[in-house]
């Protein structure tokens, strides 16, 4: 029989005819579909769980805040060095005896909805923020001042109790100001189908876990950012994210694994930014036994290369640090150092009867995968301490459980974590991470209690600092924890846009321009 | 197949349904991991702690949680996520069309390469293109639909930037959809920029799940092709006249098909956990997505929800299953 029929040719040819046009539109370089809109993408990893910047779990999730910081207008903004500027205030401080606040709100600011930018809106947000009923996480903060009065543009407020760092955390989380009428008519399920900010960009488009898609704000008070429309996609894996960027699919992404990132910054079209950011990676050590031997402490510190650690493991992208502040904190203090010295902590070992031959043992918990390199930064170490008469059990968990344990101060002695910060406070790092009534802490003494206790109400900026540096040389000269290194975020972008890099870690799509 | 056997193959879910319900109740309340302890913010006090346990009902017993949390489930209500902070029933309702979708496009693809591929090895039985798809099936068996994902993310998506890698649909787009279901509305809306753009978004993760499928129905639908062939009805037909090609694909098939219907069916239910994986190497906005997140935040209503509604679609699929297996064999049907 003839294969070659005119009914199965006239049937090949139809299939043709209709695949063809299918396979073309199918299969079409994602470049092409990138470049006909002139939309700033970036990959980003993590999902915005909510548009209400003051309240729940999302508001004190330092990852998010790049969204919340294009939407919103914070009280007061930062600079990318952390360094503070007008946000929604033009001027704020205390008054001579530091009893009352006086703050400024700017004029000519508008809501995405067109209405204007009222103080009423800055008290009403403050007052809700302070309300324990709003589920503010940081009301803590926000409760010490009350009784707001306004004249014209100006508000004062009385400070019920004093807190040094009030007008740091306006830039930090959860200072947002919300429009008061807008966000009551909608109420919280309303607003999160239609969040309404002050910000440079609007929400255009929001699927959950799927991308966010803002359209510049024309009535910005501010700069007017150089790309209309913004994408932010959600790529939750590491490698789908070197992917989008190495594709052309995205302009810029970012926490790709370090090897990807020095590969990635070599291909043409594309430019690397890895700086380094408000947070740390350190071992909590727990007050428990064997840890209570300060010989043991220190030897733990004395004998980490964490150089090496950041050269080797790291490929160089950190930076070793001997406090939990980092460079660019305001109680940063370069002074401080501890020196890697193996022989000093052998020497330190023997005197509590330590050695290779009878080594000190506990356990060290970590996380594996959490942050870059974290397990294989711990096995270094374990590797170090062996070599002068520590042997360490490493023992891996997730992220929840560690937060887990350290709430019930149940941490191993010693477990790795990492300590964002973006504000560069000291109240906010060593403050919270070594204070006993911290539930963040793991180091519980009361010695540490008595030179940070009195620091938390310190109206004397300068003394607070001070106070906070003398507080880091004490924990450091005893070896009451263990910081390794500050972090840096690796942004790959296409060289075709300039993108300025922020301490605080946050990608802001207003910042970003062309090339 | 008789209304009252469904109604009983109905009646007997519940049973399984309220153990799914117990089991993930008790295992993710012991599974490690505070989600309290998750959301606490720097200064939390001891008060904030019992407030927001007190908040998601985690001060009480288990039992008087699980009792309250069923009476609630029987009444429609599933809950609050922690971390979304919006109902676990809208939050699924709202993602579950992508995961069906994408699942029916996977199983479709799957059964439409295994049926070719089956088809022509029998056709071409005994020469090269059967040892050609007896390899490739076999090839294709040994790599996990993850790494088929990885593979084409790497050559189709950056070597060969032909197709998107992640997401569902180009966020640029303006489609305002009324119901999940995505790919059917603008098929029926007929906006074909927009299915095509749905359709781009879809093949590789599709394809990812689909091919493993495929290599497991091809060998199956093969194994069953083949006993057809040497049964006496076809020996009927063949000597009537028909052609090789009408006898496997008009005759043969059909009962061919039983056997994979069932393994089609069975392998529905795994696909549906395995888009798991698939969706969040994709950034597909699925339920395994949804789960993943879920299970990463500790979000406890949330993993309770998604857990049942996985079961809910593996009950629903065998019962399809079995109407199918009764509409393709009439010795089940009369039973």
């Amino acid at each position: 029989m003839n294969p070659f029929t005119r009914r199965r040719f006239l049937q090949a040819t139809g299939a043709a005819a209709l695949t063809a046009p299918l396979a073309n539109s199918l299969l079409v370089p994602t470049d092409a579909h990138a470049q006909a809109a002139k939309v700033l993408t970036i990959a980003y990893n993590v999902a915005l769980p909510s548009w209400d910047p003051t309240t729940g779990p999302s508001a004190v999730n330092p990852t998010i805040q790049s969204f919340y910081k294009a939407v919103f207008d914070s009280y007061i903004d930062q600079e990318p060095d952390l360094s503070f500027k007008p946000g929604l205030l033009t001027k704020w401080g205390w008054n001579k005896d530091r009893t009352k606040i006086e703050l400024e709100v700017r004029k000519g600011a508008f809501w995405h909805d067109g209405s204007a930018v009222t103080p009423e809106d800055v008290v009403w947000s403050l007052e809700r923020a302070g309300d324990p009923n709003s589920g503010n996480p940081i009301q803590f903060v926000w409760g010490k001042i009350g009784n707001f009065a306004i004249d014209g543009q100006k508000i004062t407020a009385d400070v019920k109790e004093f807190e040094p760092s009030l007008f740091k955390w306006m830039a930090f989380l959860t200072g947002y100001v919300l429009p008061k009428k807008a966000y009551t008519e909608a109420g919280a399920q309303g607003w999160e189908s239609k969040p309404i900010g002050s910000g440079p960009y609007m929400v255009d488009k929001f699927e959950r876990n799927a991308f966010i898609r803002l359209k510049a704000f024309p009535k910005y008070w501010g700069p007017k950012p150089a790309f209309e429309t913004v994408v932010f996609k959600l790529v939750g894996d590491a490698s789908a994210r070197v992917a989008e960027i190495e594709s052309g699919a995205s302009d810029l992404t970012l926490e790709v694994p370090y090897e990807e990132f020095d590969r990635l910054k070599m291909k043409s079209g594309l430019t690397g930014v890895a700086h380094p950011v408000s947070d740390i990676g350190m071992i909590f050590i727990t007050n428990v036994e064997p840890m209570l031997d300060m010989n043991v402490r220190l030897a733990m510190i004395h004998s980490i290369d964490k150089k090496a650690i950041v050269d080797k493991l790291l490929r160089g992208y950190g930076t070793v640090i001997d406090t939990l502040e980092a460079p660019q904190y305001a109680a940063f203090d370069p002074s401080i150092k501890v020196k890697y010295d193996p022989e000093l902590a052998k020497q330190l070992l023997a005197k509590s009867g330590f050695s290779s031959a009878n080594p000190v043992k506990f356990t060290i918990q970590t996380t594996r995968g959490f942050k870059p390199k974290d397990y294989e930064m711990i096995q270094a170490v374990v590797g170090m301490w062996r070599k002068v008469g520590i042997e360490a059990n490493i023992e891996t968990y997730e992220i929840a459980k560690h937060f887990e344990l350290r709430m019930r101060h149940g941490l191993a002695p010693a477990a790795f974590y990492n300590w964002g910060n973006s504000i560069g406070d000291p109240s906010t790092s060593t403050g919270f991470a070594m204070f006993s009534h911290s539930p963040h802490s793991a180091w519980k003494t009361e010695d540490v209690d008595k030179m940070i206790g009195p620091l938390w109400g310190e109206k004397d900026e300068k003394k607070r600092i001070e106070g906070y540096k003398a507080a880091d040389r004490y924990i450091a000269e005893n070896g009451y924890v263990i910081p390794l290194l500050q972090y840096s975020q690796p942004v790959v972008h296409k060289s075709s846009i300039k993108f300025t890099p922020h301490v605080a870690g946050f990608i802001l799509p207003q910042a970003i321009k062309p090339a | 197949m008789s209304i009252n056997y469904l109604l009983k193959r109905l009646l007997w879910a519940l049973p399984t349904l309220v153990g799914v319900a117990v089991v993930v109740f008790v295992l993710v309340r012991v599974v490690p991991g505070d989600p309290i302890a998750m959301m606490l913010p720097p200064g939390a006090t001891a008060d904030d702690v019992g407030r927001l346990r007190a908040l998601y009902g985690l001060d009480a017993p288990i039992a008087k949680q699980f009792v309250v949390w069923m009476g609630d489930v029987l009444r429609g209500n599933f809950g609050t996520s922690i971390s979304l902070r919006d109902g676990v029933g809208s939050l699924v309702l709202s993602r579950l069309p992508a995961t069906l979708e994408l699942v029916l496009v996977a199983v479709a693809a799957a059964c439409a390469l295994a049926a070719v591929a089956a088809v022509g090895a029998v056709f071409f039985r005994g020469r090269w293109p059967e040892l050609v798809v007896d390899g490739v099936t076999g090839l294709v068996l040994a790599i996990p639909d993850f790494l088929w994902g990885l593979l084409f993310i790497l050559v189709l998506g950056v070597l060969l930037p032909w197709l998107p890698i992640s997401g569902r649909i180009d966020p640029t787009l303006d489609f305002d959809p009324a119901t999940g279901f995505y790919l059917a509305e603008t098929l029926v809306r007929l906006q074909w920029t927009t299915f095509i753009d749905l359709l781009r978004h879809m093949l590789l993760p599709a394809l990812a799940l689909a091919l493993p499928l495929a290599a497991a129905l091809t060998r199956v639908l093969k194994g069953s092709l083949i006993d057809a062939m040497n049964q006496d009805y076809v020996t009927l037909v063949r000597v009537k006249g028909y052609s090789k090609a009408r006898i496997l694909w008009r005759v043969a098939l059909r009962n061919a098909l039983i056997p994979t219907v069932t393994l089609t069916g069975v392998q529905f239910s795994f696909l549906i956990g395995g888009t798991v994986l698939i969706e969040y190497l994709f950034s597909y906005p699925g339920i395994g997505n949804l789960a993943i997140a879920a299970v990463n935040q500790r979000d406890l209503p949330l993993i309770q929800g998604l857990v049942l509604t996985f079961a809910v679609l593996f009950i629903l699929t065998n019962l399809v299953v079995d109407m199918a297996y009764s509409i393709l064999d009439p010795k089940v049907r009369q039973a």
